[in-house]
Parts: C-alpha cells; sequence; structure tokens
C-alpha cells in the first residue's frame, strides 16, 4: 500500500529551488534512508510533506488523503510521526511526561481537570519507555538527558502517537560514532515491533546500508537517486556529488 | 495536601479577621479579588505569555454588573457576579480568538492595547457609561437576603473566600492536568505540539478563556463592595498590578497568586504608612529583589513547589509501583 506521493512537488526560497518538481512515492513497510549533501533539501522535503511549509505547486498525499494544505497535526491524526535534527522536546516536563503528552496527543481530548498521568494508559507508557532504552530515565526532567537520549525521546513521542509511518531528520546526528549503531538499533527494533513504516534522513553510510532496504539521494532539490542501497552507493554521480568519494 | 491545609488556615485567618475587625473586610475582599486575577494571570505565565491588559474584563464585568444592577435593582447580588463573569468569559473568547495568534511581546501589547481601547471608549460614552466619573449601584440584595452595609460586607467577605478557595482549586488541578500540561508545552516547544496532533492556538484560547474569567470574577466583587465602577478599573496599571502580583507569587502554584496579593496589599500598606506618596518605590525594589533572588517567584523557592511535586510524581509513579 502506498503511503507517501508526492506530484510535482515545487518550492523556492527567492532564487533557489529547494524541491525541484519532485514525484515520490513511499510504500508500507519500506525503511527509507535519505541522503545528500547539506542544504540539498532533505529536511525541506521532509518539511512540505509535514506540513510545516507550504510547496508552491504541487500534491501531497498520505494514506490516499490530499494533504497539500493539512496543517501538521491533521498529518499527524491520519498517522504520520515526525522527529527532528533538534529534538522537539518539553525540557520543562518529565520524560514521561513527554510521552503521557503524545498519548493526549493522539487520543485527542484534552481533560481540564483530570491530571495526565491519569488520562493515559500507564503500561503503554512504560513499554515505549522500555522499548526505546529510556526507563530508568522516565522521571527525570527531559533537559537533564544527553544528546543521544534526547533523540531516543524525541523518536519515542513519535512513537506513542502509533504512526503508519515515522519519518526521522537525522536521529543520529550529534551522536558518538559509537553510540549511533546502538541507538539506530533501538529505534529500528521498536519500529519493526510496531510494524512502522520509516524514512529517515542520514549521513553516515553504514548505517544506511545496515538499517534501509531503500535509498533517496538528493541532489540541488531533486532526487538523483533512487533505490536498493547497493544501487545507489554504486552510481559515480551519486559517489562523487553526495559521498564525496571515487 | 499541605497546600490545602495551608489554604484553609489562610481562608480561617482571613474570615477571623474580617469579623473581629470589621474595618479590615474590604481590604481582604480587594485582595482577594486581586488574587484572583492575578491567577487568571498566571494561567497565562505558565504558558510563558503575559498579558499587560488582562484588567479588562475586571471592567467588562464590572460594568455588566452595573449595567444589570441599575437596570435591575432587584437582581440578586450573586447572579450579578455570575453575570459578569459570563460577560468576561464571552469577551475573553471573542479577543482570545484574535490575541492568541500572537506571542510573547505582541501579545502582551496587544491585550494592553485593547484594555486601553476599551479605557478610552468607557471614558468618552458620557451618555451610557458615565464618562470616567463612572456609575453608581445600589447594594442589591444578596443570596436572597436584603442585608446592612456590615452584612453586606460579611456575605462578600465569605462569597470571596469560598470562590478563592474553591478555584485555587480548581485551577491547581487544572495545571496538572493534559490541558495545563500542554499549556506549559506552548512555553517550551510549540512546535512539538502540534506534531503531537495537537492545536497550540487552541490550547492557549482555553487557557485565555479561564483567565478571562477569573478576571472577571475579580472585578464583578470589586464592582459589588465599592458600589461603583469607572473606567480606572480596566487601567493599564491595575493590569500591571495583576502581573506584578503574579510575578511576585510565581506560576508554580494556584496559591502563589494569593501570598502574592497579600505580600501587595502588605507593601502597600505599609508604604503608604511610610513612605506616603512613593510607596511605589517600594513595590519597584520588590519587584527588583524578587527578580533576582526567585526569578520563579515566591511559590518557586517555598516549599510548597516541591510538595506538590513530589505528590505529583508519586501520583504518577503509581502504575509501576503497583505492579512489583
Amino acid at each position: 500500500m502506498e503511503l507517501v506521493r508526492t506530484e510535482n512537488l515545487c518550492l523556492a526560497f527567492g532564487g533557489i529551488v529547494v524541491a525541484d518538481n519532485i514525484n515520490f512515492s513511499l510504500q508500507e513497510g519500506e525503511r527509507l534512508a535519505v541522503i545528500g549533501a547539506n542544504g540539498a533539501g532533505k529536511t525541506t522535503f521532509i518539511n512540505i510533506v509535514t506540513g510545516y511549509l507550504r510547496a508552491r505547486s504541487g500534491r501531497i498525499f498520505f494514506s490516499g488523503t490530499d494533504v497539500t494544505k493539512m496543517p501538521p497535526r491533521g498529518i499527524v491524526h491520519l498517522g504520520l510521526g515526525r522527529s527532528f535534527q533538534l529534538p522537539q522536546l518539553f525540557l520543562q516536563h518529565t520524560v514521561r511526561q513527554c510521552l503521557e503528552l503524545a498519548a493526549v496527543g493522539r487520543i485527542g481530548s484534552l481533560p481540564l481537570l483530570k491530571s495526565l498521568s491519569a488520562s493515559v494508559d500507564q503500561s503503554e507508557i512504560d513499554h515505549t519507555l522500555e522499548v526505546t532504552g529510556l526507563a530508568a530515565r522516565g522521571e527525570e526532567m527531559a533537559s537533564a538527558l544527553g544528546e543521544g537520549e534526547r533523540k531516543l525521546l524525541d523518536i519515542a513521542m513519535a512513537l506513542v502517537l502509533r504512526p503508519k509511518l515515522l519519518i526521522m531528520d537525522e536521529p543520529t546526528s550529534g551522536v558518538a560514532s559509537e553510540e549511533k549503531h546502538e541507538i539506530m538499533a533501538t529505534i529500528m527494533s521498536a519500529l519493526a515491533e510496531r510494524k512502522v513504516t520509516s524514512w529517515f534522513v542520514e549521513h553516515d553510510v553504514d548505517v544506511v546500508t545496515r538499517h534501509a532496504t531503500r535509498v533517496a539521494a538528493w541532489i540541488s532539490g531533486r532526487i538523483a537517486a533512487d533505490g536498493k542501497p547497493e544501487q545507489v552507493f554504486a552510481d559515480p554521480e551519486i559517489r562523487r556529488q553526495v559521498l564525496g568519494t571515487h | 495536601m499541605i497546600a490545602g491545609i495551608l489554604s484553609l488556615i489562610g481562608a480561617a485567618v482571613c474570615l477571623v479577621l474580617g469579623l473581629v475587625f470589621p474595618w479590615m473586610k474590604v481590604p481582604i475582599i480587594v485582595g482577594l479579588s486581586y488574587g484572583l486575577a492575578a491567577l487568571g494571570v498566571a494561567v497565562l505565565m505558565r504558558a510563558g505569555q503575559v498579558s499587560f491588559g488582562h484588567a479588562m474584563y475586571s471592567c467588562v464585568a464590572g460594568y455588566t454588573v452595573a449595567f444589570l444592577s441599575r437596570a435591575y435593582p432587584a437582581l440578586d447580588g450573586l447572579l450579578l457576579v455570575l453575570a459578569g463573569i459570563v460577560a468576561a468569559l464571552v469577551a475573553g473568547a471573542i479577543i482570545g480568538l484574535f490575541v492568541v495568534r500572537y506571542r510573547e511581546i505582541f501579545f502582551g501589547m496587544l491585550n494592553l492595547a485593547l484594555s486601553m481601547v476599551l479605557y478610552s471608549v468607557l471614558g468618552k460614552f458620557y451618555e451610557i457609561t458615565g464618562g470616567t466619573d463612572g456609575l453608581r449601584l445600589e447594594r442589591p440584595p444578596f443570596a436572597g437576603l436584603r442585608l446592612d452595609r456590615p452584612g453586606y460586607e460579611t456575605a462578600l467577605l465569605v462569597t470571596a473566600l469560598l470562590a478563592s478557595l474553591a478555584l485555587g482549586t480548581l485551577v491547581q488541578r487544572y495545571f496538572g492536568s493534559a490541558a495545563g500540561e500542554a499549556l506549559a508545552g506552548i512555553k517550551t516547544n510549540e512546535t512539538r505540539l502540534e506534531y503531537l496532533g495537537m492545536s497550540a492556538r487552541r490550547i492557549l484560547w482555553n487557557g485565555y478563556m479561564i483567565s478571562a474569567g477569573l478576571c472577571g470574577l475579580a472585578g464583578a466583587l470589586v464592582v459589588l463592595l465599592q458600589g461603583l465602577v469607572t473606567p480606572e478599573l480596566g487601567y493599564w496599571v491595575r493590569s500591571g498590578e495583576f502581573v506584578f502580583i503574579a510575578i511576585l507569587g510565581g506560576s508554580a502554584h494556584a496559591l502563589g497568586a494569593f501570598i502574592g496579593a497579600v505580600v501587595f496589599q502588605v507593601i502597600q500598606l505599609v508604604g503608604t504608612m511610610l513612605l506616603a506618596g512613593t510607596w511605589k518605590m517600594l513595590l519597584g525594589a520588590t519587584l527588583i529583589i524578587v527578580i533576582l533572588v526567585a526569578p520563579t517567584g515566591i511559590t518557586g523557592v517555598l516549599p510548597i513547589k516541591r510538595w506538590s511535586r513530589s505528590r505529583e510524581r508519586k501520583l504518577s509513579l503509581q502504575p509501576v509501583t503497583g505492579k512489583s
């Protein structure tokens, strides 16, 4: 089943084209890695698909619904979760409260007098903390977490939404290289358990080849190559322009 | 629990003081109304927004009370209070639709601007509003009784105390609720709220309505107490006083607004006695000290914040500990 489809998507900031007539599709069950140099338009494309930016022209479909003019919260309710390059957390809340807020967001009702903790299923929160490796940090403030844990919490919050698709913008950036694989393994195992389709932006070729079933390479606001990791990485143009190797 | 006991003790002290020293009824009622209005301002401060114009909702409620009381002199005081709150809520709902689109200084200044528009309109339409002289109203019946002045003031004191206790408790529950925590989420990460499927504007609008209602109640009580409403009730200086009290008390706990109001009243009383015309210097100095020493307000440094936190933590831990 097709989860995402974009048709002739275009966007430019001034004279700089950041999305150049993009026709893209993502099927359920895929693990898509998006690669590309800084400024190639990877995050901009995610921002357009998730409703943060409006495309100048073109259409976006998520799960068969036209979401081109929908605000982010509308797309989220259709089953799209997102994490950010800079983790977007509630730093004055505890880790558990961050997840509880995500849970009430999914439920869609905000009781005025019922406590936050009583408004959600705590076993679900405990399970999410467990699968994302944050169980020991549940009662700590989100601001007390290290960079890697912040990334995990950012993803955990999106997971509580029970998305069909989770888009992760550089889930391992800013994390020590030895932690990268551990974090990605934790994330991928959590996604596999919930059968969530994934789309992640990543610069580390090793991480991509290990965890992606499909790779899309971005160059100057367009998809320069799209296919299986070994096919894309074998392309000399991609090796030169994206990976900086020959 | 401890905050609740403190609140009950505080209410009992206020009641006893009012009954033993009748002259204290007026400052206590005024203090409680300031506390209620500051509580409204504190609700918005949880979202990181400061309104410099919330006295306009006290003003809207006050004029509603005055218009209704003059049109229907037999109308009960409690109904007049209720009507004042409803008017403030309606005004808050309408104005809120517009102002919740803005944040920080723009939010604060828009509220200030709108309050000054109301202030000017009330001052200019003399035939309807009485201009800067305002409107006088007769003492209405209260809870079905025709009361003399002392009895009427006692009834208002009891009403203000009960309303403060009830609303303080409800607002504290709201702070810990899903809606209240989401409101606090606006302060730290509005983008994430949207990506959790929540409308930050809607959440802030709900908080704005609550704050308008609380300020409306404050205005209705003051007007019933004074038997007079003037545009001064909505002047920006009064909005500033609400903000001052809210900052002084802090928004960590609903009790903070009332603690701030007590401190404000004491400073005002002592300052006018000792410094006469320059008592506001004392207010300014206090605010500077609070911002430097306790930027989260009195409730931010008192153990009361830790009590409520540890209690919340215990509550949130219950399902986990229950398993083991």
